[in-house]
This record gives C-alpha cells, structure tokens and sequence, in this order.
C-alpha cells in the first residue's frame, strides 16, 4: 500500500483491519497471492456460536473495549502520580485500605470531572445548564472534525497532509484579515471571510499537490517545510504594523474581529456552539457524497488504490493531486477560519492553530478516512478536549493526559489482535480458517 | 552471500540498469540555479550595500592566528551575482548538451550564495565564522542522529515517522536519570533504553500486529508527548531540584586537532555526544554498505520474500534494527538535556523530529547525504539567530525560512524523484 513515488504507506487507502468485514483479518496479501476471501462464496452461518462469535469480536466492541483498556491505563497514571496515593501508600502495609480508598477517589474524581465537562454536568439544575458541556465538547469538535476530514480526502489519494499547522494559520489569517479590516454587512462579510480562509488554505495546500504532481516531490517534505514558512510567514505579518498586527498594539497579535464576520450561536448567547458546528456537518455530508457518490471521489480512492493502475486506466493522476490537495485544504481551511470568527474572536496570534492541524490527523486515522468515522471521530477528541480542561481546573490532573488516552485509543482500535489477547476474546481467524477448510473442499468437487 | 548481492537491487543500481533514454534532459536544476542567481543579482547587485564586511575565521586559543578578512560588500555584491549568473548559464548549456550537472557545480554555486549572503548582510559588521559553525553543529546534533535513526528503520523496510518521539523520550529519560544518579554517563544510556522502549512499541504494533507503520508513529508521537508532558508537570516541575536538574556534559578539547583554526573549535571542541555522533554517522555508513548486516538489513527493506527465501529471518531483522534505530534517536534527545539546554521542558524538541524525518527522505535514505541536510537545517538556523545578533536587514522570520524554502527547492527541484526502500512501510508476512 505505498505510493511508489513517495513511498510513505497510505494510512487511508490501507483500510485498518476490521474484523467484522475480513475474518482473517491478520493476513496481508503478498503481490502474485490471490485473497482467499474474494475468491470465495460465503459459508453457511453456524447459528448461535457464530453469531455470538461475530458480536464478541465485532468492530464496535473492539472500539468500545479499546477506550476502556486506554481508560485504564490513564487511571493507572493518575493513581501514580497523585499525591493522596503516595501519601497513603507510604503506610500500605498497617492500613492497605487507605491506599486503595486514595486510588479510587483520585481516579474517579478525575473521570468523573472529565465525563461532567464534556457530556453532562450531573450537579447542575435542569437539563439545559447540564448539557452545556455536551455543547462545549461540540464546540471543540468543530475545527477537529473539518480538519479532520481534510486530513482523510488527503489519505484517499494517497499523500499524507502532515501541512494541517500551516494550512491552518493561512486560513485564519486570510479570514481574520477579511473580518478585520473590511466593513460588510452582516451575513455578507462572514460568508467573504470563510470563502477567504478556505481559498487561503486551499492554495498552500494545492502548492503541495502541484509540487508533487509536475516534480515529484515528496509531500511530507513539502508539508512540513510548508508549516514552518507559513508559521514565519505569519509571525512577521502579525508583529509589523499596517499588516496583522492591532493598530497601537505592540504584541504580535490582531485586532478583534468586527461583529458582522463572527460566527452566530446557534443555541443562544448561553452556549458557545456557533453555526461553525452546522458547517462541520455539511462538510461531513458533502465528503461522503464526494468520496462514495461522485466520479471525482471515485478516481480519488482508485489513485488511493494504485497510482499505476490509475495512470493506466487513463485517469490524470496530476490532476487528481491537486484537485485532491485542494480539497483537502479548503476543509482544513474550514477549521482554520472557525479559529478565528467561531473559537477565538478576540484577535489571533501565530499559535492560532492550537495544534489542531497535528490532531486531525489522529482524528482522521481513528475514523479511518471515512467521513462518519470522522465525524464521530472528532467528537470524541472534543469532548476528551472539553473533559480535559475541566479536569485539570478541578482536580489538578495536567490536560496532558488526553493526549496520552487518545494514542492509546487509536493504537489500541488499529490492534484487534492486541485487545482481543487483553480480554481474552475469541479470534475470528478460527472461524475464518474452518471457513476456508470446508470451501475449499467444495470448491475442489466443483472442479471434479 | 554473493548470489544474493547480484540479485539484490542495490539503491544505486537501478539508476544504471535504467537504460538511460538518450534524449531526456531535466530542465530543473539549470531552472532553480537561474532562480537564485536572480535573487542574488537583485537583491546583493541592485540592492547592493556598501561597507567592508569582516569574516573572522580564528578563535582566540587557536594554534595560529588567521587575520580577520576584509571584503568590499560592493565588489563582492557584483562579482559573486555575476559569477552565479554564469554557473546558471553554464548549468543550462550542460543540460543542453544532454549532460549531467555535477554535483560540485552545486556545491560551489551554494558556497558562493551563501558567502555573498553572508557578506551583504553583514555589511559594515563582523562575522564570526568560527561562532556561526560551532553553534550550527550544536543544533544539528539531534537532528544528525534522528535522521540516522530513521535512515536504518527505513532502510529495514519500517516508516519511522516516531523520531519526534522518540527524541523526546530521550530527553525525558536522560534528564530524569541524570538528575537521580548525578551521572550525565548513565543519563545517555537511559535515553538510548527510552528511545528502544518506543521502538519496540513501533516493531511490535507494525511487525506483530500489522498496524500501518505511518499511524503507529504519528500516535507514537502524541503518545510520548502526552505522558512526558503529564509526567513533568505532576512529577519533575514539582521537584526540580531532584528530578529535574541533570548535570551537563563537560566540552572535551582533544589536543592539537581543537587547535586548529576554524575545524578545531567546530568539531573537536565539543561534548562526548558529538564525538559518538561522528562515530555514529560513519559506524552507519559503513555497516550499511560495507558488511553483512548492512546487506540483510537491506535486503529486508528492498525484497522481503527475496531475503527470507534465502534464509534472512526479515521479522526479526526488522525487530532489533528498528530498536537500534529507536537507541541511536534516543542518543540524540539527550543531546537537548544533557549537551546544551540542561532540564527538560514540555515538547523540547519543538519538532526537530520532523526535520530529520525530512533530512532522511531529502538525504535520499543515505546516512551521510541525511547528516548533510540535518547539517543544513543546522547551520541555517543558527545563522538567523546569529544575524539576528549582528542585526541583518532582512525580517528576522524571513531568515528563518530560509532553510525551509531551500529544502523546498531542493526537493522540488535538484532532488527529483526520489526512489525509497522498495518496501519499506509494508509488513511482511511469511505465506
């Protein structure tokens, strides 16, 4: 699964294992090896234990039971590094119980915290205070999910966009730019500022697809380099006056954005969801249309596939770089302008980005380069994100453990093999190899 | 043994199996020369500044002294441009000729961009080029041995984008250790141990579990920089004093050879790290292409099944040179605790890993051109910070760029199409 000119695998056109769809889901076909199950008619179901089989070793158990066994881990690091617990175990041996009441009371006060600041605030009167987390978490779901997703089309045709940083700032630059110095009325000014970030953001990255079509030069170079010279590049706009920087002001940052390019709350002042949110979910949409609907989509993931078969079959594939690229810059450009007219209206610095662009692509890897996985994918890490400044403001637990659960999260969901051993589930690969046993016997009396 | 070295394709061999089509003449390099040559008429010939730049090359314990040169900024703003114009124009006629441009061509036309660089923005000034180089190594060092790191993973046939990670790592573990024994010795063993502990976490969810070696790095990089930065701040930042305050590596002067003007402080007055480094750098070069274990290694990286059918375990080979490459990246995080900063601070390594992750791909995944470019990155950013000093008149971030910019050229333009491992990135299975 590597492009042969760039030689970086393709996390996207290499689906992760799913074991519900690939019984045996452990074998990677060499070149010249036909895949067995292809060939193959399904088997007959075997009732009850298949069934059951099928469920305990289904995707969505696997996911399920891969944020518990990262939990878990967490919770061992919290415990560790909590003062209560070291304080307690200090006299484990007279009184043990202490130790494990320290244990529990530090991990659960962490969990519970971090469920109460991104799903719903338990201790809070009536339904709409308590949900006002869940609208946070949406809120940080935003430009993860728009990134995201542009980190996934990028997947797709095979390139890996590492440049989300860059892209990012180029957008929030243009779109902040656009709100700030320019007067517009209302819903005018806004749509101009978007388009602008996104047409922004589109460009640097389609310098990245143009590069690699017509030199063929490697895009996790160019993306990389392109980070930083857009990084700089913003730094200087945003310290010299007349350019970025707020008149009268001599820290590198902008002036606020005017109220007509600000993103509206869609829940009402209480709530910080913007319209930014509504935007996400029609990009969701419009990517599943894109990628599964549309003949554009369907050269994307055949480019995804194989280049060389792409090249053959007479799709150009140079186009297909750079219209890909833009694409997947525009969306990044999405999250960028969402900074700066959703997030942070106050005016921007050069760390305007706040990592996302590094985030997405974990996002778009844990929902597999598909738009829903996406999707769904983002809101998880918004609401670890929402969950996880509550935590540290209440209990002390550095927000840096999120970090820490969302790896272990995507590590452990890209590992069935790994989390079955822990938990000690059945493999589908015995079913798989009894499977194939019987076919092949019935297939050798057809060739009789 | 010599079967398998005449089936193997070598990295170099398909560029003369190729049969080269004769007519076929690349206009990229003559077309990026002309382009900065260009800039360099434009902006050291129009823009010309005047002053007489002094280059100081001598330090003072030097074994003899070498005068501070004098240049005309003026003259030397006029002939360097020109002389570059010619290179261009040269480069072009070569090209036309359907000849190759040799590489020494490049290399005396970067020379000269960067001497009159270097002189026009320092006009009326003087530089120390002893300073500018000593500094530029320092800075190179991790990335040297991140980009060896990721040379030997990826030429065993495993992506190793988890260099960042594995950087980090060290630098924790380093400090950490160093901190606690007041060893800086077993501080650098404890990174190298923190730099294999990531690796196997890389082999086993590649090698074992068949994870994309692409996401296994990029998480492997969150991962690391998630518990580091939990663990400082619940762990070192509240106990500085013992945890986090490693003793730093004394500068060793080997005799006669630091004396020597310009070469000596650059390269023999400097700590145990960088000497491993030298060592590192040609112990990698050599094995890879000199010995047994360089050839299994690559042969497990170009053609699994080719290796295997004649005996190379390719899993086990893949296994124990990707944790070596996770110890010599972890040599390198240390570089940042125990060689120049001293304690470690959250995300240290700012992203160093993925400028050696570049250099490996820009150095075409040959540990000496990999050393080359991480050296480039180096030296160019250290000269922003120095001509930052000596105040230039170019933007500060414009400088800054540079070397980013360069590498884009570069890739885009000199590089070419640049031929990875055959398999590197797939895993491989016995069928």
């Amino acid at each position: 699964m590597s492009d042969p000119q760039s030689g970086v695998p393709v996390p996207g056109s290499e689906e992760i294992p799913d074991p519900a769809r690939v019984p045996a889901q452990d074998q990677v076909l060499e070149p010249g090896q036909i895949p067995a199950e292809q060939t193959l008619p399904p088997a007959p179901p075997s009732r009850f234990s298949g069934v059951l089989r099928e469920i305990m070793s289904g995707s969505v158990v696997i996911s399920v039971l891969a944020v518990v066994l990262a939990l878990v881990v967490g919770a061992i690091l919290i415990a560790a590094t909590d003062e209560g617990v070291k304080e307690a175990s200090g006299y484990f041996f007279s009184r043990p119980a202490d130790t494990f009441q320290a244990i529990w009371s530090a991990v659960s006060g962490a969990y519970s915290s971090l469920f109460q600041g991104s799903i719903y605030a338990v201790n809070r009167p009536g339904f709409a205070a308590g949900i006002k987390p869940f609208t946070d978490t949406l809120t940080f779901a935003t430009p993860l999910i728009a990134a995201g997703l542009g980190v996934a089309v990028s997947f797709r045709i095979g390139l890996f966009n590492i440049g989300g940083r860059g892209q990012m700032l180029m957008a929030a630059a243009a779109a902040g730019w656009i709100g700030f110095a320019f007067d517009m009325p209302f819903p005018l000014h806004l749509i101009v500022a978007l388009a602008a970030g996104i047409v922004a953001s589109a460009i640097w990255a389609g310098i990245v697809g143009a590069l690699k079509a017509f030199t063929g030069a490697h895009e996790v170079i160019v993306t990389i380099m392109l980070n930083y010279v857009a990084f700089y590049l913003i730094s200087y706009l945003l310290r010299t006056p007349g350019l970025l920087q707020a008149p009268g002001s001599n820290n590198p940052k902008s002036p606020p954005e005017k109220a007509t390019a600000i993103f509206p709350h869609i829940l009402g002042p209480g709530y910080n969801l913007t319209i930014g949110f509504i935007f996400a979910v029609v990009a969701t949409i419009a990517v599943w249309y894109l990628l599964n609907r549309s003949s554009l989509g369907f050269k994307f993931r055949a480019l995804g596939e194989n280049p060389s078969a792409t090249r053959v079959a007479g799709i150009n594939v140079k186009a297909m770089y750079i219209v890909g690229m833009l694409i997947s810059g525009a969306l990044i450009g999405l999250a960028g302008a969402n900074q700066v007219q959703g997030s942070i209206t106050t005016g921007f610095g050069s760390g305007i980005d706040a990592g996302i662009g590094f985030d997405a692509i974990t996002v778009a890897l844990l929902g597999r380069s598909r738009p829903f996985g996406v999707f769904i994918a983002g809101i998880l890490f918004g609401a670890f994100k929402a969950g996880g400044f509550a935590m540290q403001a209440i209990e002390g637990v550095p927000i840096d453990i999120v970090l820490v659960l969302q790896s272990l999260i995507v590590l452990f969901i890209a590992a069935p093999p790994l989390v079955r051993a822990v938990f000690r589930l059945p493999s589908p690969n015995l079913q798989a190899r009894v499977k194939r046993s019987t076919v092949s016997g019935r297939k050798a009396v057809v060739t009789k | 043994m010599s079967v398998l070295a005449s089936n193997l394709p070598t990295p170099k061999m398909p560029a003369v199996l190729v049969p080269a089509v004769a007519i076929v003449r690349s206009w990229k390099t003559p077309i990026v020369l002309g382009f900065f040559a260009l800039l360099a008429v434009v902006l050291f010939l129009i823009f010309g500044r005047n002053g007489v730049s002094r280059l100081q090359l001598s330090t003072s314990s030097d074994f003899f002294q070498i005068p501070v040169i004098p240049v005309d900024t003026r003259v030397a703003g006029v002939i360097v441009p020109l002389l570059l114009v010619a290179i261009a124009v040269w480069a072009a006629v070569l090209v036309f000729r359907a000849k190759k441009v040799p590489l020494w061509l490049l290399a005396v036309f970067a020379v000269l961009f960067l001497f009159v660089f270097l002189v026009w923005s320092s006009a009326g000034q003087t530089i120390p080029i002893a300073g500018l180089l000593v500094g530029a190594v320092g800075v190179s060092v991790p990335l040297i041995f991140g980009a060896l790191g990721g040379v030997i993973s990826e030429r065993v046939g495993v992506v190793n984008v988890a260099i960042e990670g594995q950087l980090l790592a060290g630098a924790f573990v380093s400090a950490l250790v160093a901190s606690i024994t007041r060893q800086p010795l077993l501080g650098l063993l404890a990174a190298m141990v923190a730099g294999v502990l990531v690796s196997f976490v890389l082999a086993a969810f590649s090698i074992k579990y068949l994870v994309d070696q692409v996401i296994v790095g990029v998480v492997l990089n969150v991962l690391v920089t998630g518990l580091t930065s939990f663990l400082y701040s619940t762990l070192l930042s509240p106990n500085t004093e013992a945890l986090n305050s490693p003793p730093r590596f004394q500068r060793i002067e080997i005799p006669l050879l630091s004396e020597i003007p310009v070469i000596g402080p650059v390269l023999f007055r400097q700590t145990i790290i960088v000497y491993l480094m030298y060592i590192a750098v040609f112990l990698v070069w050599y094995g890879l292409f000199h010995t047994r274990w360089g050839l299994r290694l690559r042969s497990s990286g170009e053609h699994p099944q080719a290796a295997d059918t004649v005996g190379i375990n390719v899993n086990r080979t893949r296994f124990w040179n990707v944790s070596l490459a996770g110890a010599i990246a972890g040599l390198g995080g240390a570089y940042f605790t125990l060689g120049s900063v001293g304690g470690f601070t959250k995300e240290m390594t700012a992203g160093a890993g993925f400028i050696a992750l570049a250099a490996v791909i820009f150095g075409r995944w040959d540990p000496i051109r990999a050393t080359l470019a991480a050296l480039l990155f180096g030296f160019a950013t250290n000269l922003q910070s120095v001509l930052g000093i000596i105040g230039s008149p170019i933007p500060s971030e414009f400088l800054l760029m540079l070397p980013y910019l360069i590498t884009i050229f570069a890739v885009a333009g000199l590089g070419g199409r640049v031929r990875p491992p055959a398999a590197s990135g797939k895993a491989y299975e016995k069928s």
